[in-house]
């Protein structure tokens, strides 16, 4: 009998030694005699325990991890291919509380399919919301995104609905439909994640944005540092072309969509939409000014929705299932399921996809588990590298658009990076500004100059040159940053700084005076 | 034999450019393939580049020097990337980053005197719940030790 055995093939999985787990998994059963049959799933999103191997039997699928090569031979030994006991079981993966307790609606399938078998992706409730957009009029597509209450899922928290409806309203009948697929900010890997676990749900939310808007050419800009995500991505667009998903006549409608991979080139900037439409013409990556909307003129100056990974890849569970069902998900104008992206200094890493509402405190204490390191979490960074740094005493604020906002803060992509209490707040504030100086395009002074300046004065601040009168000047070159800057690098890079002072103000004491007070 | 190098040289640009013929936008993906056959870009490909697409030298300079990924100069045999970020900082990458500096003897950006390594940041391989990260010839490490980066930086010399 073939028995099934599951080896992750995520970037995460394999980076901690999957292609060495499979192959040690495929030799040892060839000295067996045993028939295995390995699939290289998505990850499960618990990173933690990878290499997460996980082995069908008759109970459910049993998982083992971490597993290492040199385990491979004593799991063969303990009988793990019938679910045997063993050091490293983990039990029924569905019951790992870290799994049990998510909602997984947009990460559905990710680690539980072959990530390019379209057989898998259908008889796991794959395809059903494009049937059913194709089915549809452009207008209601639209209408059942907007009551579903999506908003974009890259940072900016825009109604995908309403860019949508802009698109479709716009004239002319060359539009696009770009994926933001530049995941840049540092402790988020959601867009990875399914990009690699489940190709397919973007390519089908693609296509449904596009039978929506009236777009029949589409693009996913994926940044060169996903080379596992750039060979999925396309290898299942050729299956769909082949499948017909995509190509002149979608599913049989009578109506023409395609897409292609185009890769990025290491630029961070590129992913502010309008910086990436610039590098997808093959201009520098610098960004334009607003207006005009990209939903008027966007690529090549023609209407184009631009959405985030995530954003897209929940589309098309919104067509399955309706409106209302993802809309009663969430809190406020917070609707539907967010993918939290636990990283850092943390002891359960990972991702966990749930409703909005949870605490921060919840997400990093509970679920997390705090630090790795087993010291007091002092610091937690939202957002990515633009967003604020929250100190515990804010741990009760609930993961939503607005409460964020409330607080200083963002939730940008969800990544969530726990630091312990030996983080310096002053050299993290420096790190904001010194990643804007790199990753600046150069085109409005705010960001271009500020950055600069902020490194400079955080580091006279450091060697406790006149610290009052640096803080003030911080806070200043902040404001301009904030109020300046044509876009969300230079614009949000005071996130970090400021909250960083104002959390934090015992690191903005420079050592010199510290002495002096002691 | 420079001017015989030089033309096989800008007749695999052309050629390059000429395979993506009928794509939008095609600047990048060809500056991506030349990049990958040749290692860099060199000067006498991106002036058969800009002849093809109808571009200015200066168009074509303008984008390859804008981004990260594009070098005018070839790398060492081996690059070795090191995610600065901030989740693999938490997990102290920083010192990972220093030590491997330290070891090669070369500075972020450099490349070693014997042309093996180049060492380089990279901000971010998604890797961040199991960092510190890295990236070596274009294979991800996760959870890199001082013992692990031992191991990487023996690969690089061999």
């Amino acid at each position: 009998m073939t028995v099934t055995v599951y080896v992750p093939r995520d970037a995460a999985a394999i980076a901690l030694g999957a292609d060495e787990v499979a192959a040690a998994i495929e030799r040892v059963a060839g000295e067996n005699g045993q028939d295995v049959h390995i699939v290289r799933n998505g990850t499960r999103g618990m990173v933690w325990l990878e290499p997460m191997v996980e082995v069908a039997t008759e109970t459910g699928r049993i998982a083992y991890g971490p597993v290492s090569a040199s385990d491979v031979a004593s799991l063969f030994n303990a009988g793990f291919l019938s679910g045997g006991d063993h050091a490293l079981s983990l039990g029924l993966t569905e019951e790992i509380p870290f799994f049990a307790k998510q909602t997984r609606l947009t990460f559905a399938r990710c680690g539980l399919t072959d990530p390019l078998s379209l057989a898998d992706y259908e008889a796991n409730g794959g395809l059903t919301g494009l049937k059913k957009a194709v089915a549809m009029a452009p207008h209601d597509i639209v209408k059942t995104v907007t009551d579903s209450g999506l908003r974009g899922r890259g940072g900016a928290g825009f109604p995908t609905g309403i860019k949508w409806n802009t698109v479709l309203g716009a004239p002319g009948n060359e539009k696009y439909v770009v994926c933001n697929a530049d995941e840049g900010d540092g402790g988020t890997f959601a867009d990875r994640m399914i990009m690699e676990g489940d190709p397919f749900v973007l390519i089908e939310g693609m296509v449904i944005a596009g039978l929506a808007t009236g777009a029949s050419e589409g693009f996913v800009y994926l940044r060169s540092e996903y080379p596992h995500a750039i060979t999925a991505m396309n290898e299942a667009i050729a299956i769909a072309r082949e499948a017909r998903i995509l190509g002149a006549d979608v599913l049989g409608s009578g109506k023409a969509f395609d897409m292609e991979v185009r890769v990025g080139a290491g630029a961070y900037v590129c992913g502010e939409e309008t910086s990436l439409l610039n590098s997808l013409e093959g201009k520098r990556g610098i960004v334009r000014a607003k207006p005009p909307l990209p939903a008027l003129e966007g690529l090549f100056g023609k209407p184009t929705v631009v959405n985030n990974v995530i954003s897209l890849a929940s589309v098309p569970v919104i067509l399955d299932k309706g409106s209302e069902f993802y809309r009663d998900f969430g809190m406020g104008r917070s609707r539907g399921t967010i993918p939290l992206q636990i990283a850092g200094n943390v002891k359960h890493g990972g991702l966990f996809e749930t409703a909005f509402g949870l605490t921060l405190g919840e997400i990093v204490v509970e679920i997390g588990g705090g630090s790795a390191s087993g010291r007091p979490v002092r610091a937690v960074q939202v957002g990515g590298p633009l967003g604020a740094y929250f100190p515990s005493s804010l741990f009760d604020t609930p993961f939503d658009y607005e409460a964020f906002a409330a607080k200083d803060g963002l939730i940008g992509h969800a990544g969530i990076v726990v630091f312990d209490d030996t983080v310096d707040m002053l050299k993290q504030a420096r790190f904001a500004f010194e990643f804007c100086a790199i990753e600046s395009c150069g085109k409005c002074t705010p960001c271009r100059i500020g950055a600069v300046r902020g490194v400079e004065t955080l580091d006279k601040l450091a060697a406790g040159s006149s610290p009052e009168s640096r803080k003030a000047l911080v806070a200043d070159l902040c404001n301009t940053m904030k109020l300046g800057s044509l876009c969300a690098l230079g614009g949000f890079t005071p996130y970090p700084v400021m909250s960083a002072m104002t959390h934090f103000p015992d690191d903005f004491q420079p050592a010199s005076m510290n002495e002096a007070a002691e | 034999m420079a001017n015989s190098a030089n033309g096989t040289l800008e007749q695999r640009a052309r050629e390059i450019s000429a395979s993506h013929a009928g794509r939008k936008g095609p600047l990048l993906p060809i500056l991506h393939d030349i990049q990958h056959e040749f290692g860099h870009l060199p000067e006498e490909a991106m002036r058969a580049v800009a002849d093809e697409l109808n571009l200015s030298r200066a168009e074509v300079h303008g984008v390859a020097s804008f981004y990260h990924d594009f070098r005018s100069q070839p790398a060492g045999r081996h690059v070795l990337k090191i995610c600065r970020a901030e989740a693999c900082q938490a997990s102290g990458g920083d010192a990972i980053s220093e030590a491997a500096a330290r070891k090669l003897g070369i500075a972020m950006g450099e490349t070693t005197h014997d042309g093996h390594v180049t060492l380089e940041a990279v901000y971010c391989l998604g890797l961040c719940a199991c960092g510190p990260a890295a990236m070596i010839d274009g294979k991800v490490v996760g959870r890199i030790d001082e013992d692990r980066l031992d191991q990487l930086l023996s690969e690089c010399r061999q």
